[in-house]
């Protein structure tokens, strides 16, 4: 036993599998010790916002300013709000409204800006031009506006008395702050999704709950499916005959069908996550129970048995002590790829919408659907899905390799 | 207590088929065979003749689709697992292959504790059970002492048999079906084991019923010999009748198969 523990734990698959597995659990374990925001709290008015460090502005215009003389400052200015891309939309607009190309010199900031000010006009809406790209060029428009400024913004608070605003300040071009001295800076590393969540903190929740779907749904199915397995072919005879004819028409029926059925019988509303963890579990028993009981029946006529038998021992006793043990590594196996699969299972039916109810928990597969819902990979908000699908990636991919590494050391001949 | 006259393990047109439809296979074709008590036989056949589902049927580890066994004069009955625990403690068996024979995750100590509760020892100090343990290895020159803690795949296959023939030891039983036991055996160990066999034969009086290929073993060993051929006993008798004077052709065939040392060996009949 300790040997074989070893074994496994020198099989270089099984360990890859094992460290991406226990890292992904320990993060699950860990980051809501140090976050300790709800998952599902929405901090954000508004969709998607990318991922990055949010400064808090009111905090910043009332921290210590710092004077910083840098040359580039102004060019980074301009362009971040003037790229190449805003540049030749411009040019598409001043040649559309009339303007002859060569007046146009998209690459001098100053002549272009000068250009577009004499002559846009909000209103303007050429022939074929989309409203949606007519709104573009008025926000365009307003983005412009004091880009070429050399001002500071001048701070101003209304007088309590008069009503008049009075100026306390101007924030000059070459100020910065420190970002470590204001007061409420606020780090999303991964955005937020549609509904204004931060998304690592969903992610790390979904991907908690949805481990603990797969862990309760491999558990059952594996619960059932070597019960099953072991009477059927331990026992054989009619009650062989009968679980295995439940089996095959489990077998036939996709279980994805029963699994969409079941889930919509039961209404969103009763759908928690232990409901559709239990609801997979009872749908995906098939495989272990036809495995198990091909393995029995190898098992059952070998002269282990037949000792044992002769030693008087009785039918669960030999079930217990000399079948079980023998095809322990191939239950541990399944055990692992049902985990695996329970996991997949639900992300399939969340993305469906037939997964657990929204309100309560988020899963990988219910983040997958919102996302789904909210175009957030036709608008490219990768953010918002791909990191939930690196996750099923890993998990699956770290279970399968776990399940690979097992198998070489259960069983010899696939090793290389 | 049965009677002296009577047999003690008696089968009448003993069948076994295994599958159904075409096919089909007749496995034992409806054997009788009569065991006195204290008698040794020896059933010989090549493989697949049966000998091995014979031995099963008898041991009660399969069912026969035909026939009966009556044991002690009465018809054999193992419908209930206490039934089949009583049966157990008169007919034991000796398999052929001791690599295959003991469950790997078990180690020793517990395959003879289980023979000590089956013969009712279960309650015993457990000093007590050691000293019949010990007892029981000396008895096939093992040292239990070494074997404590030991699983049975540390031993040589050779010892993993002598521990079957301990095992006997402990059990005690009236019938014993010993199922080419010597088969995977080197030549050296076969004739200890043999010669262990015997001895507790001796010792505790049981019947022992040899299923073998090797005719020669039949001939030493056996007080009446059967000869197997696709489920059938085709001659049985003395062995001096059925192995000096053969009269099936499949009997020669099975003698002359046997290779001997001082003379060419004909394969031309294999």
């Amino acid at each position: 036993m300790k040997h074989t523990i070893r074994e496994i734990f020198h099989s270089p698959k099984f360990l890859v599998g094992f460290s991406i597995f226990m890292f992904i659990l320990l993060v699950v374990i860990f980051y809501p010790l140090f976050v300790t925001a709800e998952p599902l709290e929405i901090i954000g008015k508004g969709t998607f916002f990318e991922p990055g460090i949010y400064v808090n502005v009111y905090d910043g215009v009332n921290s210590k300013q710092y004077t910083l003389n840098l040359d580039d400052a102004a060019e980074k200015r301009i362009a971040s709000k003037l790229g190449d891309q805003e540049r030749l939309d411009m040019q598409e607009w001043l040649l559309s409204f009339g303007i002859p190309e060569e007046e146009i010199d998209i690459y001098d900031t100053e002549k272009l800006i000068e250009l577009w000010e004499n002559n846009y006009d909000r209103s303007i809406r050429f022939p074929g031009m989309t409203s949606a790209r007519q709104k573009y060029f008025g926000r365009l428009n307003t983005s412009l506006a004091g880009l070429l400024s050399t001002e500071g913004i001048v701070l101003a608070a209304e007088n309590q008395e008069t009503g008049e605003l009075e100026s306390t300040g101007i924030i000059e071009q070459t100020n910065y702050l420190n970002v470590g001295q204001v007061a409420n800076v606020r780090v999303l590393p991964l955005g937020t999704d549609n509904f204004g969540r931060d998304m690592l903190t969903e992610l790390v929740s979904a991907t908690g709950t949805s481990l603990k779907i797969g862990f309760i749904a491999g558990s059952i199915a594996t619960m059932i499916g070597l019960t099953l397995g072991l009477l059927a072919g331990y026992i054989g005879g009619w009650v062989d005959d009968i679980i295995m004819f439940f089996t095959n028409l489990f077998t036939v029926i996709p279980s994805i069908v029963l699994l969409i059925l079941i889930s919509y019988s039961i209404g969103q509303e009763q759908r928690g996550a232990v409901t559709v963890a239990v609801v997979i579990g009872f749908t995906s028993w098939v495989w272990t129970t036809r495995a198990v009981r091909a393995q029995v029946i190898s098992l059952r006529h070998r002269d282990h048995v037949n000792l044992s038998k002769l030693s008087g021992h009785s039918v669960g006793h030999i079930i217990v002590h000399d079948i079980l043990p023998y095809i322990a590594s191939y239950v541990v196996m399944a055990f692992i790829l049902q985990i695996s699969s329970g996991i997949l299972a639900e992300a399939g039916l969340s993305i469906l919408g037939l997964g657990p109810k929204t309100t309560d928990v988020p899963t990988l597969g219910l983040m997958m659907n919102w996302a789904m819902i909210y175009s957030a990979h036709i608008m490219g908000k990768w953010w918002a899905y791909f990191p939930v699908i690196v996750v099923i990636a890993l998990v699956s991919f770290s279970m399968n390799l776990m399940n690979t590494g097992l198998d070489q050391v259960f069983n010899p001949a696939l090793r290389e | 207590m049965p009677n002296k006259q009577e047999p003690l393990l008696k089968a009448v047109g003993l069948t076994k088929e295994f599958g159904f439809g075409r096919q089909k296979t007749l496995a034992v074709a409806g054997v009788d065979i009569e065991l006195k008590e204290g008698e040794v036989i020896t059933i010989v056949g090549e493989s697949g003749s049966g000998k091995t589902t014979f031995a099963k049927m008898i041991l009660g580890l399969i069912a026969p689709t035909g026939g009966e066994i009556y044991f002690q004069g009465q018809l054999r009955d193992i419908s209930t697992y206490k039934k089949k625990l009583e049966y157990w403690k008169n007919i034991q068996a000796i398999f052929q292959d001791p690599y295959s024979a003991y469950n790997i995750f078990h180690k020793i100590d517990s395959v003879l504790m289980d023979c000590i509760r089956m013969r009712g020892g279960g309650n015993l100090p457990h000093k007590e059970k050691v000293k019949m343990m010990t007892e029981a290895c000396s008895f096939v020159n093992l040292k239990f002492e070494e074997l404590t803690n030991k699983y049975p795949f540390e031993l040589s296959g050779g010892q993993m048999q002598r521990l079957m023939i301990a095992r006997i030891f402990l059990l005690d039983p009236k019938i014993l079906i010993a199922d080419e036991i010597t088969s995977m055996i080197d030549a050296c160990s076969r004739a200890t084991i043999l010669d262990m066999l015997m001895e507790l034969r001796d010792k505790i009086g049981m019947t022992v019923i040899f299923i073998t290929h090797d005719v020669g073993l039949a001939y030493y060993v056996s007080d009446k010999v059967y000869i197997m051929e696709k489920g059938l006993f085709v001659e049985s008798g003395t062995p001096d009748e059925v192995i000096l004077h053969p009269k099936e052709p499949y009997t020669k065939r099975l003698i002359s198969d046997v290779p001997k040392i001082y003379e060419e060996w004909d394969l031309s009949t294999v």
